[in-house]
């Protein structure tokens, strides 16, 4: 547990390497949703390209769109580009290098999925069966264009019927299929590690000043509503206790008020009388329970408007006059 | 946990044991790889030597490049050889042993995937099998076979399921002589690649050793300047994240009590740490202006010094500077550093 702990403190120690921990953990999730799909290629003429090229290319989509849905700078970025400027200008360098580093991220795994694909080769099989030309392999070229195109569709299926498990020509089809979809994946592959190398390696190039303010206020950024977002949930933590204490304060005075009991004899301590605030048998408990459901105290805990709660229902609200809020009720959080 | 935290933490050090970490772990992968990768001879004559020398040569090609890509020190090297002069000079002694450093590292999960691919032969076997010398091995006088057809039947050496010259030589020999002949060359490639390392390791200290020792050092210390200025930035960055979140509350509280004067506030009894956590913000209404102004109006990322507590500071009448110049006002900080 405290290797994962760890592990778990090292991806957090910020929010880039948040993200690349959710990269990796994406690419992993897609290889290993590929070995345990259970690929069955329909074997029959006008179905096979639909989905080999299916399984191939919407998978990815959803990966990344999962990538982006993941990814909490992307929502960060989009509320800074809808944001009005008021009193604070917007930076598009800034804008344009979070969708950047969102976009990079959120490739990742569709990448992985695609190469894993071609290195496999099933789908490419299945996809492209039908159009290899039947001239070349022995088995295929004295057979009648209709049947051709049957034959053909049915080399990926390898367990359909006794004639087919066994044919030559038909492994020397498959070989030949899957020998393209590797030298392809891989090509994609070089190509792919090329052009992040040339990236890598060319950037510092190109200015890089710019660079370096774009990533420090990108950081900036979040990290602002990361503290905005605590220091309103510290906010709305004091807000609430003092509402409650306030509720709890006039619920003893107006028990007070009604009920013309004995003073209590002896004292109790301090202490405890403050956590007791007042309520101390059961209707007034049950009384108090009725009120905090029935007619909850309105979002204000300055001094000002702490009245009696039947008076308080009356009063105008104090923010009537403000042209923000159209809430009807103290109740609504309008937030 | 002790020891695996230590290992951890000893990798993490300095970007050099870092890159000795991931350096292993690529090599690890590239076997890895290498044993999951479904090798596939296409058993045609022309498609044989191309694919069994593409799968020896360009899955390490791609780890090398890969080797650089991951280390983060070759955006250092670039950046470090782009920069202008300024104040400080640049050695080029520096650059290359970065450059050295970086090469070796990446060397090595390429030098695994050959070795491994040579041991296991089948790369040599699917490439080289046209190239068999019939007349030695096999039954060469065979006849009414033109040459064209012993290609394409020696091309299916590798596939046994489908050969069918057994007549003209037999399957096993062939495949024992291609792979005789890989391990042969695997086994040369590791120790050419061995003798290499030990004459690099060992016949380094014998020539300007001191030399060495300093761009050894001035890398390691860009590397940690670098880390440290980030650190810096990222604190600084909370830190004025923090004031100047705390500045916009408070203009927003001293805003609507501007707005709102009919309703004088007595300070609370218990005016302490409670009233002032809240800052200032004590009802709904406010504290919906200021989520609204929080996405509308952000602040601009100017901090005032924290006087004038009966100031107007933020009824928003023009505030002199505006995001811009604060970026720079910053960013000149942040370059007075190099």
């Amino acid at each position: 547990m405290d290797r994962f702990r760890m592990i778990f403190q090292y991806f957090q120690s910020n929010s880039e390497s948040v993200m690349n921990g959710i990269c990796g953990l994406l690419a992993l999730a897609s290889v290993k949703m590929y070995t345990s799909f259970d690929f069955s290629c329909p074997c029959l003429p006008q179905y096979n390209m639909a989905y080999g090229l299916g399984i191939m290319f919407i998978p990815p989509i959803v990966l990344f769109l999962c990538g982006l849905i993941l990814n909490r700078q992307s929502l960060v970025m989009l509320e800074e580009w809808r944001r009005p400027p008021g009193h604070r200008k917007k930076d598009p360098a800034v804008i344009r290098y979070m969708c950047s580093s969102i976009m990079q991220r959120a490739m990742v795994a569709p990448v992985v999925w695609i190469v894993v694909t071609l290195l496999d080769g099933k789908c490419l099989i299945c996809a492209f069966s039908g159009s290899v030309d039947p001239e070349k392999f022995a088995g295929f070229a004295n057979v009648s264009t209709a049947q051709v195109q049957q034959l053909l569709a049915k080399v990926p299926c390898k367990d359909e019927d006794e004639l087919m498990r066994n044919n030559t020509s038909r492994k020397a089809v498959s070989r030949y299929l899957r020998c393209w979809s590797q030298a392809l994946g891989w090509s994609i592959l070089l190509i792919l590690i090329i052009a992040a190398f040339l990236a890598r390696w060319l950037r510092p190039c190109f200015n890089q000043a710019t660079l370096l303010q774009a990533r420090h206020w990108s950081n900036y950024i979040d990290i602002e509503q990361k503290i905005f977002e605590e220091t309103c949930c510290e906010h709305s933590r004091l807000f609430a206790h003092k509402c409650i204490l306030h509720f709890f304060e006039s619920m003893k005075q107006e028990i007070k008020l009604h009920s013309f009991s004995l003073p209590r004899e002896g004292e109790r301590a301090e202490g405890e009388e403050d956590l007791l605030q007042g309520i101390t048998d059961q209707d007034q408990v049950n009384k108090l329970l009725k009120t905090w459901y029935h007619e909850k105290p309105p979002l204000d805990v300055s001094q000002a408007h702490q009245r009696h709660p039947l008076v308080r229902e009356r009063s105008p609200l104090p923010w009537a006059d403000s042209a923000s809020t159209h809430s009807k009720f103290p109740q609504h959080t309008n937030v | 946990m002790d020891k695996f935290r230590m290992i951890f933490q000893f990798f993490q050090s300095n970007q050099e044991s870092f890159m000795n970490g991931i350096c292993g772990i690529m090599a690890l992968a590239s076997t890895q790889m290498y044993s999951a990768f479904d090798f596939n001879c296409p058993c045609l004559p022309h498609y044989n030597l191309a694919y069994g020398l593409g799968i020896l040569l360009v899955p390490p090609f791609i780890l090398f490049l890969l080797g650089f890509v991951l280390n983060n020190n070759i955006s250092m090297l670039a950046e470090e050889w782009r920069r202008p002069q300024g104040q400080r000079g640049k050695d080029p002694a520096v650059l290359r042993y970065m450059f050295c450093s970086m090469a070796q590292r990446a060397m090595i999960a390429p030098a695994v995937w050959v070795s491994v691919t040579l041991l296991d032969g089948k790369c040599i076997t699917c490439a080289f099998c046209t190239s068999v010398p019939v007349e030695t091995l096999g039954n060469a006088s065979h006849p009414h076979l033109s040459q064209g057809e012993i290609q394409q039947v020696l091309a299916r050496i590798p596939c046994k399921d489908i050969y069918n010259g057994q007549q003209l030589i037999a399957n096993e020999v062939a495949v024992r002589y291609l792979r005789c002949i890989s391990q042969a060359l695997g086994w040369c490639f590791v120790l050419l690649m061995t003798t290499l390392a030990f004459l690099v390791r060992s016949l380094r200290p014998c020539f300007s050793q001191a030399a060495f020792l300093k761009s050894r050092y001035w890398s390691h210390y860009i590397d940690i300047e670098r880390k440290l200025f980030d650190e810096t930035c990222a604190e600084h960055a909370r830190s004025f994240a923090k004031v100047c979140i705390q500045q916009f509350f408070e203009g927003m509280s001293t805003d609507l009590v501007a707005a709102r004067c009919h309703l004088p506030r007595k300070t609370p009894a218990d005016a302490g740490e409670a009233a002032e956590k809240l800052l200032g913000i004590t009802d709904q209404g406010t504290m919906n202006m200021a989520l609204k102004s929080w996405h509308r109006c952000k602040p601009p990322l100017h901090l005032h010094p924290p006087v004038l507590p009966a100031g107007n500071g933020w009824a928003g009448e023009g505030k002199p500077l505006k995001h811009p110049s604060a970026s720079q006002r910053e960013t000149a900080a942040y370059y007075s550093w190099v």
